[in-house]
């Protein structure tokens, strides 16, 4: 199939950047829709032009590297998708799409489509962690946990850190990442023990990176490559609440 | 060169305690005044800085990737190893030690092995109080699977997810060092070279990804944990942007590189597509606990995998090796997939294919239990290939996976050249010439918390902090190579892209140092590398310029390392006039097909020095002593 793409061209975070079109001949459905722009890539570099900088590494859905906006949509609107794992079997013959990066305060543009995500390390960094140093854990089996808990904690854990939930946000709020932390952790009997300290925290840095607010609509969870659900957030304002009450 | 491997002496079990017993110390006080430099922030590279972080020393951690979060360990699927024998099954350190020791046929050194296997403990308990969500049995208490080459269950695993959860518990501590500013991070920065001093490694030069800055750090210490080289081959399934820069450019500055042509072949991965295809991914070897691997007994047999009645199957695996069946260790699993495809039996519009089918295993489980074990796998094969394999089988294919090969290390973990470390996948030590299941994640961590913490410190006692100023003149030279190197890549101006040449370099590699290797091909291979390492020099187009965020350009100077690198493989292969684990040289072989070691004379770890450009390195043996166990020939039957 032909396809035609605008694609968001941005030659630093200082310089203007505008929607260049190209076209995409001769795709294969097979392909996945990185795949599709190395191909491109491949073009334009014979033709003596810049490839299309984009972010990508593992291309199997894990790393949380890749991080595009397709046809308006972070990572390109199939659930449970991250865009490595976008195949063009989901695209038509002369279809136009358009290709954007995650675009938020907190993440600035760095070229193209490549953003700097490293607010999400620095939240991590003010309390996302359980405070062991290395040496002298208990044995494994120490502290049975209930499969429930940690399984519901599993699907917090999953999540890559890739961002999608801010750039699907209208406020740029980055909750669902925090609140995916926060629960996973809090869940643990691990982690409970500074759940109070974590929350307020991460919540501070999130604030302090100029994340926006939540208002629970629901876009972060419908673009979540990892299907986070959004009752987490529910489970992080309870620990929040209860930890602010509690004046630590 | 002399390579000294410092094994410690006394009985095989005592060995570690009594090292750690007998290394120097650094005062509590006097960590602080030691600089460490990591470079890699997977689960060898994370755990090893945050470890470091922890005692008091200043660590400064790099990665190419954003975040430290994504380094390659991210990827890892199925499992960690350990020897705890919660499921009573008869699992001991020894028997860790022994299958590890045994999967790697036999090329591994025993007292490195032993370690590993002791410390596997410590890791899980370790990694459970970070809140690394394992699996648990309805108890509470941890669950297990089996894996390759194991007779007992001692895998631990997070669903299908295992390799992101260490790492993020890794990736945990290290942010909690970053927070406390014991550690400083330095994502989307390559390491280009090591600088040494006085013939000591005292740092490195780095490239700034996003401005293309060129410049130096000087550290006491640098600890490369840079992960494998797999992709060599082009395809694998490792991430797009592994490389064995960091690893090479230290053998160029004299570091031994060991054993480069140990390389492994996975037996479950989803087949190639087509041309387009920019990497292979890998379906978790876990899957083989419950899915049995056949092909059709009739060559060029194309019907459908459900026309095809049971006695007009071969279940090969289980037919040849019935002990162990569809859980044959990879090496092996591997070879008997390309002998049934060599045969015209791959399946698959290609050919090279088999089936790996969960027919029966959802007749006795159920399909609920199916997808609990292995949902994600199953989404993921649909997600690339539109299948749906609860209903039909899936196709796998082997492709290279891992690298037992690295830099060359002592007991300590220290390089020949003073002061540089080496852990995980980018070192030698642990796996010999094949690497058992689950066991690359346990080498990283053990390497990272619990080895190097001790072992550095070890180095730094005695020594004064050195610090030398990224001023000395030793760093400029670097630098300033450094710089000419990548205005050389991008003056070329040729006519061909970066990764028609890596692609084209992949094909020699698979084709002739492969799954199955032999001296015509080795030698066929060694000739077309360097004319087209000629060619790259002369007819690579890297567009743009180096002051900005320029992909080309990295991927330029990783594949012009590989260039150098793919010729040092064969030569490797070359000389390794036997067959060991996944090593195999077609003119080595028992009658029924298997390797044929030679243990009289490779029973040794090729330890390769570099002689400058152009000029062949020299092979220094490290000969494999084997206190503790016989070695045997490897069965599986
Ligand atoms: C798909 C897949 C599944 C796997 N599943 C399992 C499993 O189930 N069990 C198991 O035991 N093993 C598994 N493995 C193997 C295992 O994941 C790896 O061997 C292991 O994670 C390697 O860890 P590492 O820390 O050595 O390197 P990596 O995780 O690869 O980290 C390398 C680090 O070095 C950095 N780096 C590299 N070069 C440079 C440079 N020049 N400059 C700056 N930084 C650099 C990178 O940014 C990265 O941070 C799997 C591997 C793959 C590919």
């Amino acid at each position: 199939m032909n396809l035609t793409l605008k694609v968001w061209r941005q030659k630093s975070g200082s310089s203007r950047g505008q929607f260049v079109e190209y076209q995409a001949k001769d795709v294969i459905p097979d392909m996945s829709f990185l795949e599709m722009l190395d191909v491109v890539n491949e073009g334009l570099i014979s033709g003596g032009e810049d490839p299309i900088v984009f972010d990508s590494d593992c291309r199997e859905g894990i790393c949380g590297m890749c991080s595009l906006v397709i046809n308006g949509i972070a990572h390109g609107g199939h659930r449970g998708t991250a865009t490595c794992q976008l195949h063009m079997r989901h695209f038509n013959d002369g279809d136009t799409i358009t290709i954007e990066p995650w675009r938020a305060k907190a993440f600035p543009i760095i070229k193209d489509l490549v953003v700097d995500r490293s607010a999400f390390d620095r939240i991590i960094q003010a309390g996302g962690f359980v405070s062991v140093s290395t040496g002298g854990a208990p044995d494994g089996n120490a502290i049975p946990i209930p499969k429930e808990a940690q399984e519901l904690s599993m699907d917090a854990a999953a999540c890559i850190g890739c961002g999608a939930c801010v750039a699907a946000c209208k406020n740029a709020s980055a909750m669902l990442f925090v609140a995916a932390k926060v629960s996973h952790l809090g869940l643990l009997p691990q982690g409970k023990v500074e759940k109070d300290r974590r929350v307020l925290r991460m919540v501070a840095a999130m604030d302090h990176e100029g994340f926006g607010g939540c208002t629970v609509t629901g876009s972060c969870e419908a673009v979540c490559p990892k299907e986070i659900s959004l009752d987490f957030i529910g489970l992080m304002n309870r620990e929040y609440l209860g930890a602010s009450l509690k004046g630590s | 060169m002399t390579l000294d491997a410092k094994i410690p002496s006394g009985p095989l079990e005592k060995k570690w305690d009594r090292h750690r017993l007998e290394m120097k110390l650094v005062n509590p006080a006097n960590k602080r005044k030691f600089d460490v430099i990591v470079v890699g922030s997977g689960l060898a590279g994370a755990s090893a800085a945050a470890s470091l972080g922890e005692l008091g020393y200043n660590v400064k951690c790099f990665c190419f990737q954003d975040s430290p979060r994504r380094a390659h360990s991210i990827a890892a699927q199925g499992g960690i190893n350990a020897a705890k024998n919660y499921q009573n099954d008869g699992d001991s350190i020894y028997r860790l030690f022994y299958d590890t020791i045994k999967g790697g046929d036999f090329r591994a050194r025993e007292a490195n092995v032993y370690r590993l296997a002791q410390l596997s403990v410590n890791i899980i308990d370790q990694c459970v109080a970070q809140g690394v969500p394992f699996a648990r049995e309805y108890g509470g208490l941890l669950a297990n699977r089996s894996f390759g080459g194991a007779q007992v269950s001692r895998t631990f695993y997070a669903r299908g997810q295992t390799g992101q959860q260490l790492l993020l518990g890794a990736y945990q501590a290290l942010c909690r060092q970053i927070g406390i500013g014991k550690v400083q991070m330095f994502p989307r920065t390559e390491m280009l070279d090591v600088v040494l001093v006085d013939g000591q490694a005292k740092g490195i030069v780095v490239r700034n990804l996003v401005t293309g800055e060129i410049s130096s750090h000087a550290a006491d210490a640098v600890v490369l944990a840079t992960g494998g080289y797999g992709n060599v081959f082009y395809l694998s399934t490792n991430a797009r942007a592994c490389n064995v820069t960091a690893i090479y450019r230290a053998y160029k500055k004299g570091a031994a590189f060991a054993n480069p042509c140990f390389t492994q072949i996975h037996p479950t991965c989803i087949p190639v597509s087509g041309d387009h295809q920019s990497k292979l991914t890998l379906m978790s070897e876990s899957l083989r606990n419950d899915g049995r691997v056949w092909v059709p007994k009739k060559k060029g047999d194309k019907r459908a995998a459900h026309e095809i009645a049971e006695p007009e199957r071969d279940y090969y695996l289980e037919r040849k090796y019935p002990s162990y069946g569809n859980l044959a260790p990879r090496d092996i699993s591997s070879r008997a997939a390309k002998e049934v495809c060599d045969e015209g039996r791959g399946v698959g519009s290609s050919g090279l294919g088999v089936y790996l089918d969960f027919a029966d295993a959802i007749r006795r489980l159920g399909e609920a239990t199916i997808r609990e074990r292995y949902g994600n796998l199953f989404d993921m094969y649909q997600t690339i290939t539109g299948e749906n394999a609860y209903a039909m089988p899936m196709r796998i294919y082997p492709a290279v996976h891992y690298t037992m090969g690295g830099l060359w290390v002592d007991y300590n973990l220290m390089s020949n050249i003073p002061g540089l470390f080496v852990l995980g996948e980018a070192n030698f030590s642990d796996h010999g010439a094949n690497r058992l299941g689950a066991s690359a994640l346990m080498q990283g961590l053990a390497d990272g918390y619990f080895i190097l913490p001790y072992t550095i410190g070890q180095y730094f006692a005695g020594a004064k902090p050195l610090k030398p100023p990224a001023s000395r003149p030793e760093f400029k030279k670097v630098e300033e190579e450094t710089k000419a190197r990548t205005q050389q890549l991008l003056s070329v101006r040729g006519k061909r892209t970066v990764t028609s040449f890596h692609r084209e370099l992949g094909k020699i590699m698979w084709d002739y140092c492969g799954m199955a290797r032999n001296e015509a091909g080795l030698k066929e291979a060694l000739r077309r590398i360097p004319e087209l390492r000629r060619e790259y020099w002369h007819n690579v187009n890297v567009t743009g310029e180096n002051q900005e965020l320029n992909q080309a350009l990295e991927q330029a100077g990783r594949v012009a390392d590989y260039m150098e690198f793919a010729e040092l493989m064969c030569s490797d292969a070359l000389m390794r006039r036997e067959s060991c684990g996944g090593h195999f040289r077609t003119e080595f072989q028992t009658e029924e097909g298997e390797a044929l070691r030679d243990d009289a004379n490779f029973s040794f770890a090729a330890a390769w020095e570099y002689q400058g450009p152009d000029k062949p390195p020299v092979l220094h043996k490290e000969p494999l002593a084997y206190e503790e166990v016989k070695m045997s020939q490897r069965s599986y039957k």
